[in-house]
């Protein structure tokens, strides 16, 4: 083994004494653990609702045939979906029958209200294929030669405020997670920093002795990487025991939008590596401390 | 001054603490290897110091210092665990660790070194045994006498047998017979070939070693500047 590169083993860990190395570190580490896998799960849960929203209606388009006449109307829609269903960049077409576009009126006009002698329009759906997005004036400009009671709506100008608003939260979310990390490291600096000048006669005679830098970061290193992990570790238990208790409450809403909000596998996997990279960062932060603060010493 | 048998060299050395008056001037003397050496003088003299600029625990201010024939005054830092394990020291205060046992602590050194635990096992029990502390293995410092801390710091000194023995007042706690010992212990591994300086005042232990060199200090300034070190010491020095 090449000089002064050996690890210190398992006898040489009691160099330190036993107990946590700076009093309330874990315990600061879970908290942050706590907000930062909470950040996070509602970063990925807007990522998550913002794709299924922008999946569901994103690339359709409703077009309504807005003649008064209910034969003229009725006949305007049949050339309507004829065109659309041949027109290039329309994957899907369906004519939305008279039960759902009553179903979508009953909160304005009561139930059975359409029933009266009300000129309801007749609705289109169609869903863009791959393109269609670029398309739509073309499809629009043929839908208004041909038809010219209809009107071409496109879902994704509805939801245009809203997927700006699930932008703006991730972004919030990002920076949530991004001030965890920096607080955590700052914590980290500082207990790093306690710990050395707790130790420091003890670092002195391992000096004296001919220890590396490296030798005694290595013995900090291990023990604040054990205690971010207890701090971690019961951070993502708490935020995670949080998130179930969250997801129950929103499934008993029974709402899409706030639904679809969920969290798929892979996200629950990066919350759970969340924890280890929080280990892997505390252990890099607490080396550069020491390392340096060593550096200082002769 | 320098030869083949030179172990350390100082030329020209000073040392000063911040912006005070030097601590250590103009110091210029040689040590050979295998050499036996007191250091006395008055309290305030300066042996602490020079101490310390030999188990490179200082630099100094100027001059030039070369240890096993290499200038350390210059030495990139890397570079110093390697000579800092060559040098065993006795520290005045002991400077135990505290939440580790006598075995322990007598351990250290070997195990910085990067000795197994298989391999430090026996050497680190005959250490204790030799210092008369093997009962007292798993003792914690706080529960150890002064003079059987002074032994554990003595022990831990020597255990991986360094080509230098440091040793400040190594003799201050401990009753005369141990006195004796310990001195039987350095003799013998100055006999090995390990350089020793000691610094101490006790008289007695000064002259219980015929062929040990003196050196003196007062005022931060060696009394005898040629290097030309005396033995055995012409009077007492308090």
């Amino acid at each position: 083994m090449k000089a002064g590169m050996r690890r210190f083993g398992a006898a040489d860990r009691r160099l330190l004494p036993e107990g946590r190395l700076a009093g309330p570190m874990p315990w600061v580490i879970a908290i942050m653990m706590f907000l930062t896998v909470l950040a996070a799960a509602a970063g990925l849960g807007l990522g998550s609702a913002a794709a299924s929203l922008n999946a569901a209606v994103g690339d359709r388009v409703t077009v309504q045939i807005m003649a008064a006449n209910p034969d003229l109307r009725e006949a305007d829609a049949g050339r309507a979906a004829g065109l659309l269903q041949r027109l290039p960049g329309v994957k899907k077409v369906r004519r939305l029958t008279p039960g759902e576009i009553n179903r979508l009126l009953e909160p304005w006009l009561g139930a059975g209200g359409s029933e009266a002698d009300l000129p309801i329009p007749a609705m289109i759906d169609a869903d863009l294929g791959p393109g269609g997005a670029a398309r739509l004036d073309e499809v629009r400009q043929a839908l208004a030669r041909a038809v010219p009671s209809a009107r071409l709506d496109r879902n994704g100008d509805w939801l245009g405020p809203l997927g700006q608003l699930i932008s703006s939260l991730e972004w919030l979310a990002a920076a949530l997670v991004l001030m965890m990390i920096v607080a955590t490291s700052a914590t980290v600096v500082l207990a790093a920093r306690a710990a050395l000048d707790m130790h420091r006669g003890t670092i002195e005679v391992l000096h004296l002795m001919g220890s590396t830098d490296l030798q005694v970061a290595r013995l900090f290193q291990r023990r604040i990487a054990l205690d971010a992990l207890f701090g971690g570790g019961i951070g993502l238990a708490a935020a995670a025991l949080v998130l179930v208790l969250i997801g129950t409450r929103v499934s008993a809403l029974g709402s899409d939008l706030i639904g679809s909000a969920r969290l798929p596998i892979g996200a629950w996997l990066l919350l759970v590596a969340l924890p280890i990279l929080g280990v892997l960062l505390a252990m890099l932060v607490a080396r550069a401390t020491i390392l340096r603060a060593l550096g200082r010493m002769l | 001054m320098s030869g083949a048998g030179t172990i350390v060299q100082f030329d020209n050395v000073g040392l000063r603490y911040g912006t005070g008056a030097e601590t250590l001037s103009d110091l210029s003397f040689s040590l050979r290897k295998g050499g036996f050496y007191f250091l006395t003088g008055p309290s305030g003299a300066g042996k602490t110091s020079l101490l310390r600029l030999l188990y490179l625990a200082q630099r100094p201010s100027r001059g030039l210092i070369r240890l096993f024939g290499e200038d350390i005054v210059t030495m990139p830092r890397k570079r110093l665990p390697g000579f800092r394990r060559r040098i065993g020291v006795v520290f005045q205060d002991f400077r135990l660790v505290s939440h580790l046992s006598a075995y322990d602590n007598v351990a250290l050194p070997l195990r910085v070194a990067g000795v197994e635990e298989r391999d430090l096992e026996g050497p680190v029990k005959e250490m204790l045994s030799w210092v008369g502390l093997g009962h007292r293995a798993t003792a914690r410092p706080a529960t150890l006498s002064g003079g059987e801390q002074q032994r554990v710091a003595i022990a831990r000194a020597v255990i991986a047998r360094p080509d230098i023995l440091v040793a400040d007042e190594p003799t201050g706690n401990v009753d005369p017979e141990m006195a004796k010992r310990l001195l039987h212990l350095f003799d013998s591994l100055n006999s090995l070939g390990t350089t020793v300086v000691v610094a101490t005042h006790d008289l007695h232990l000064i002259s219980s070693i015929g062929r040990a060199d003196m050196l003196r200090l007062d005022r931060g300034e060696l009394l005898d500047p040629t290097g030309a070190l005396r033995n055995p010491p012409r009077r007492a020095d308090s």
